[in-house]
C-alpha cells in the first residue's frame, strides 16, 4: 500500500512537473560574433523541441566588440550573456581569474565528453590547474591551398612540393619561375608560425613549458628552424610580404590570382569562393602542410559566466549546440564550420566533393588531418610572448638581425615579463 | 505660482512662497548647472582617479575587479626598464617632429597666401584643406594602403613610370619601395599621412590669427614703403605669436599621443622593426593584447609627465612672451 502510495505520488509529481516548468519559461541570452551567430540562430528550432520552456535571445557583436564587451562584463561582474562564445585566440585570456564556469566538476562534467571530440581542443580550454573553461564547438584544421594550374606549368607535384619544407622551398622556386609575378606565399612569416606549432614535446607549449620557463632563444632548435626557413623564402623573394592574413596586401594577391599557395584552415574556402578568389574556382586544391606537420587555425568555444543566473539552461544549449551529431553537421552545411565533434565529421558530407576545389574530397583530408593535431598547452603570457617572437622575426626577416641574436634578445624580453 | 494680495503687499512673503525663491534663487543654479559636473566626474574625473590608482596594481581586466593586487611602484620600475617602452617614446618623439613641424612650415604660409591672396576663394579653399582633418580615419588607411602597397600601390607605380622617363629616369628608383614593411621607411610613411591630415587645421587656425591682426598696420607699413617680405617679418609673423604659441602647444600634445594613424597603417603591431611604434599604441597592446591594466596605466602616467614637462619647455621658450606680447 505504501508502495503504491509513494508510485502515485511520484506519478504525480512527474504530471506535475511539465505543467509547472510551462508556467516558469525561461529566456537566456547568448553572446556570439559572425558567423557563430547564424549557426546559433539555425540551431534554436532544433534546440526548442528538446526544450521547450526555454527561449534563447541572441546577442551577436562584431568580432572584436563582442571579446571587448565580455571583457568589461568579466571585470566588472555585470553584464555578461548566459552563454558566451569565445574564439580560440582569447581562451588563455579569459580562463585567468575565476569569471567562466569551471565546466569539468559537476553538474557539467563536461570531461565525459573528451573521447567525442578532436583530441588537441579539450586542453585548449583547459588551465593548468585543470580547470575546464569552455567547450569547443569548431576548429580549423590546417591545409597547404595550391593553385593546380600554376604548379602543373611549372612540372611540380603538389605532393612533391609537401614533402618537406626544403622542398616546398625548391619546387616553390620553380613555381614562381614559371609563372612571371607570382608569389608563393603571401608572408614568410607563415611558415615559421607552423614550424613553431608543430613538433612539440609533451607538455610543452609554444613558448613555456609545464614550468613556465621561457623555451624562447637560440639554444631551442624549434625556434631556430622556424627562424631559418622562414628567411630563406624570404632571400630566395618567394613572398608577397603581405603581413598577416586580411591585410589589403593580402587580399589584393588573392584578388589579383598572383599566390601560389597559402596555409591555411580549411574554412579559407568559404572566404575564397565568396569574395577573396572567386575567379579562380576550380583551380584552387588542397594539400596537407608540409613536412607532414598539422596544425590548427582557430576554433570557438562556448563558455558559462559565473554571472549567469541560469547556468542549467545555459549548459542545455552548450550541449546541444555542441555534443550534437546533427547540429554539428547543421553547423558546417550554415557557415562551414568545421565540427569538432568526431562523430559528425563521419557524416555522408564530408565524403563529397568541394566544388570550389574542382569537386576535391578535401574534407576527408582535413577530417584526417584533425585528428593529427597536437594539443598545445596555453599559458597567460603567450600573447605576449607571440608578439615579442613576431617581432624579433620581422628583424631576422628584413636583415636588420641574425637568428640567434634576435632569438637573444627575444627571449630575454619575454624573460622579463614572466614574473 | 500665484502669489496672494496679502503676501504681494505685506513686508514679509508668505514662509512657503519664500522658501521656494530663496530655494530658486541659492540653489536652482547649482542644480542646472549640475549636468556639467555629474558627467564630469563620471567620464572625466573618475577614470583619471581610477586610471592613478590602477597604476599601482598587478592587474588582468577579465579576473574581476576583486583581483587586484597592490604593487607599489613596481609597473612604474618595469616600464622604466622596458626596451620596448624606450623604443616607443623614441618612435613617439620622432614622430612628433617629423609630422609636426613641417604642419607649421607648410600652415603658415598657406594661410598667408589664402588671406592675402585668394580672397574670393578663401571659404572654398580653407574647406578643401580642412577636409582631411574630418575625414574618417578608415576612410583615410584604406586610401593610404591604396597609395603606399609595396606590390600594387600607386606610388610606386608612379616611381616606376617615373624611372623610365629618359633623362630624369635615374633620379627615380627602379625597384619598388616597400614603405611600410621597410624600416627605414615607416616612419616618413607616418608622418606624411599625419601631415596630410592636420595641415587644413592648422591652417584654419593661422587664418584667423590673421584675422585677428588690425588692417592699419599694413596701411602704416605700406605708407612707410614697406616690401611685402617686411610686411610678413614685422608685422605678421610678431602678432601671429599668440596663435603659434597656440597651435604649436596642440601639436606637441597630439604629436605625442600619436595612435590612429601608426596603429591603422601598421595593422596595429608597430610595422617593420617597431619602427611606428608609438608609446599609446604600446599602451594599447600591453593592455588589450597582453591584459596588463597595472602596467599600462603606469605607462600613461610615464607619457603624461613626458607631455607635461615639454609643454612646460615649449611655454617656457616662447609661449610666455609670445602671450604677454612683449615683442
Amino acid at each position: 500500500m505504501r508502495k503504491l502510495l509513494m508510485v502515485s505520488l511520484a506519478l504525480v509529481t512527474a504530471a506535475a512537473l511539465p505543467t509547472a516548468s510551462a508556467q516558469t519559461k525561461k529566456t537566456i541570452t547568448i553572446g556570439v560574433f559572425p558567423d557563430l551567430d547564424s549557426v546559433v540562430k539555425a540551431a534554436l528550432p532544433g534546440f526548442y523541441k528538446l526544450y521547450p520552456n526555454v527561449t534563447v535571445k541572441v546577442n551577436s557583436l562584431a568580432y572584436a566588440d563582442h571579446h571587448t564587451a565580455l571583457t568589461t562584463a568579466l571585470s566588472t561582474g555585470k553584464g555578461a550573456n548566459d552563454v558566451e562564445a569565445v574564439d580560440f585566440g582569447y581562451i588563455a585570456k579569459f580562463a585567468e581569474g575565476n569569471g567562466l564556469v569551471d565546466i569539468a566538476k559537476a553538474p557539467y562534467n563536461a570531461s565525459q565528453y573528451r573521447s567525442q571530440f578532436v583530441a588537441f581542443t579539450y586542453p585548449q580550454a583547459m588551465t593548468q590547474d585543470g580547470r575546464m573553461v569552455a567547450m569547443p564547438t569548431d576548429i580549423g584544421p590546417g591545409a597547404m591551398f595550391y593553385r593546380s594550374d600554376m604548379l602543373k606549368k611549372a612540372g611540380v607535384s603538389a605532393t612533391s612540393m609537401n614533402q618537406s619544407w626544403e622542398s616546398y622551398i625548391a619546387n616553390g622556386k620553380k613555381v614562381v619561375a614559371a609563372n612571371p609575378g607570382s608569389f608563393l606565399i603571401p608572408d614568410a612569416g607563415e611558415a615559421a608560425q607552423i614550424i613553431l606549432r608543430t613538433g612539440l614535446k609533451s607538455g610543452e607549449g609554444l613558448y613555456f613549458d609545464k614550468t613556465g620557463k621561457v623555451l624562447v632563444g637560440p639554444d631551442n632548435a624549434r625556434f631556430v628552424r622556424a627562424f631559418t626557413v622562414a628567411k630563406q623564402i624570404r632571400d630566395a623573394k618567394l613572398d608577397a610580404r603581405a603581413g598577416s592574413a586580411f591585410s589589403p596586401d593580402w587580399t589584393t594577391a588573392f584578388q589579383k590570382g598572383n599566390l601560389a599557395t597559402e596555409f591555411s584552415g580549411a574554412w579559407l574556402v568559404g572566404h575564397m569562393q565568396n569574395w577573396l578568389a572567386k575567379d579562380f574556382s576550380g583551380k584552387w586544391a588542397s594539400q596537407n602542410l608540409p613536412g607532414g606537420t598539422f596544425a590548427s587555425w582557430g576554433g570557438s568555444f562556448y563558455s558559462i559566466p559565473q554571472q549567469s543566473n541560469n547556468k542549467t539552461e545555459a549548459w542545455n544549449l552548450i550541449k546541444y549546440l555542441t555534443t550534437n551529431s546533427a547540429q554539428q553537421v547543421l553547423a558546417f552545411k550554415t557557415t562551414g564550420a568545421f565540427p569538432a565533434l568526431r562523430s559528425a565529421a563521419n557524416d555522408a558530407i564530408f565524403n563529397e566533393g568541394v566544388p570550389y576545389l574542382g569537386g576535391q574530397k578535401a574534407r576527408v583530408q582535413w577530417r584526417q588531418a584533425a585528428l593529427k593535431i597536437q594539443p598545445l598547452d596555453v599559458n597567460r603570457l603567450d600573447p605576449i610572448a607571440e608578439q615579442i617572437v613576431n617581432d624579433s622575426l620581422a628583424t631576422v626577416l628584413d636583415g636588420s638581425k641574425d637568428v640567434n641574436t634576435a632569438l637573444t634578445e627575444a627571449g630575454r624580453l619575454i624573460a622579463r615579463r614572466a614574473r | 505660482m500665484l502669489a496672494s494680495p496679502k503676501s504681494s503687499s505685506g513686508s514679509r512673503p508668505p514662509r512657503r512662497a519664500g522658501g521656494w525663491t530663496e530655494f530658486q534663487r541659492r540653489y536652482a543654479p547649482y542644480i542646472f548647472i549640475s549636468p556639467f559636473f555629474v558627467l564630469f566626474f563620471i567620464f572625466g574625473l573618475f577614470p583619471i582617479l581610477f586610471n592613478a590608482y590602477l597604476s599601482f596594481q598587478e592587474w588582468q581586466p577579465g579576473t574581476g575587479l576583486g583581483d587586484m593586487k597592490f604593487v607599489g611602484f613596481r609597473n612604474y620600475t618595469d616600464n622604466l626598464t622596458d626596451p620596448t617602452f624606450w623604443l616607443s617614446l623614441k618612435n613617439t618623439g620622432i614622430l612628433a617632429v617629423l609630422s609636426g613641424l613641417p604642419q607649421h612650415l607648410l600652415a603658415i604660409p598657406l594661410a598667408f597666401a589664402v588671406y592675402g591672396g585668394l580672397k574670393k576663394l578663401q571659404n572654398l579653399v580653407t574647406a578643401v584643406y580642412f577636409l582631411p582633418y574630418i575625414t574618417s580615419i578608415v576612410a583615410i588607411s584604406v586610401i593610404f594602403f591604396t597609395l603606399f602597397s609595396w606590390q600594387y600601390g600607386v606610388i610606386n607605380a608612379a616611381l616606376n613610370a617615373l624611372h623610365n622617363v629618359p633623362l630624369i629616369g635615374g633620379l627615380f628608383p627602379a625597384e619598388k619601395i616597400n614603405w611600410l614593411g621597410q624600416k627605414e621607411y615607416v616612419q616618413p610613411s607616418i608622418a606624411l599621412v599625419v601631415i596630410w591630415r592636420y595641415t587644413g587645421w592648422n591652417m584654419l587656425l593661422y587664418l584667423s590669427g590673421l584675422q585677428a591682426i588690425p588692417k592699419e598696420l599694413y596701411e602704416a607699413a605700406s605708407v612707410d614703403g614697406a616690401t611685402g617680405w617686411q610686411s610678413f617679418r614685422y608685422i605678421t609673423l610678431p602678432l601671429l605669436r599668440p596663435i603659434m604659441f597656440v597651435a604649436v602647444t596642440l601639436s606637441l600634445i597630439g604629436g605625442l599621443q600619436l595612435f590612429e594613424e601608426p596603429f591603422i597603417l601598421t595593422n596595429g603591431g608597430g610595422g617593420a622593426g617597431q619602427a611606428g611604434l608609438t608609446t599609446i599604441m604600446y599602451m594599447y597592446r600591453t593592455y588589450a593584447s597582453y591584459s596588463d591594466a597595472g602596467v599600462a596605466a603606469a605607462m600613461s602616467w610615464l607619457l603624461f609627465l613626458v607631455i607635461g614637462a615639454l609643454t612646460l619647455v615649449n611655454n617656457r621658450l616662447f609661449g610666455r612672451s609670445g602671450m604677454a606680447g612683449k615683442d
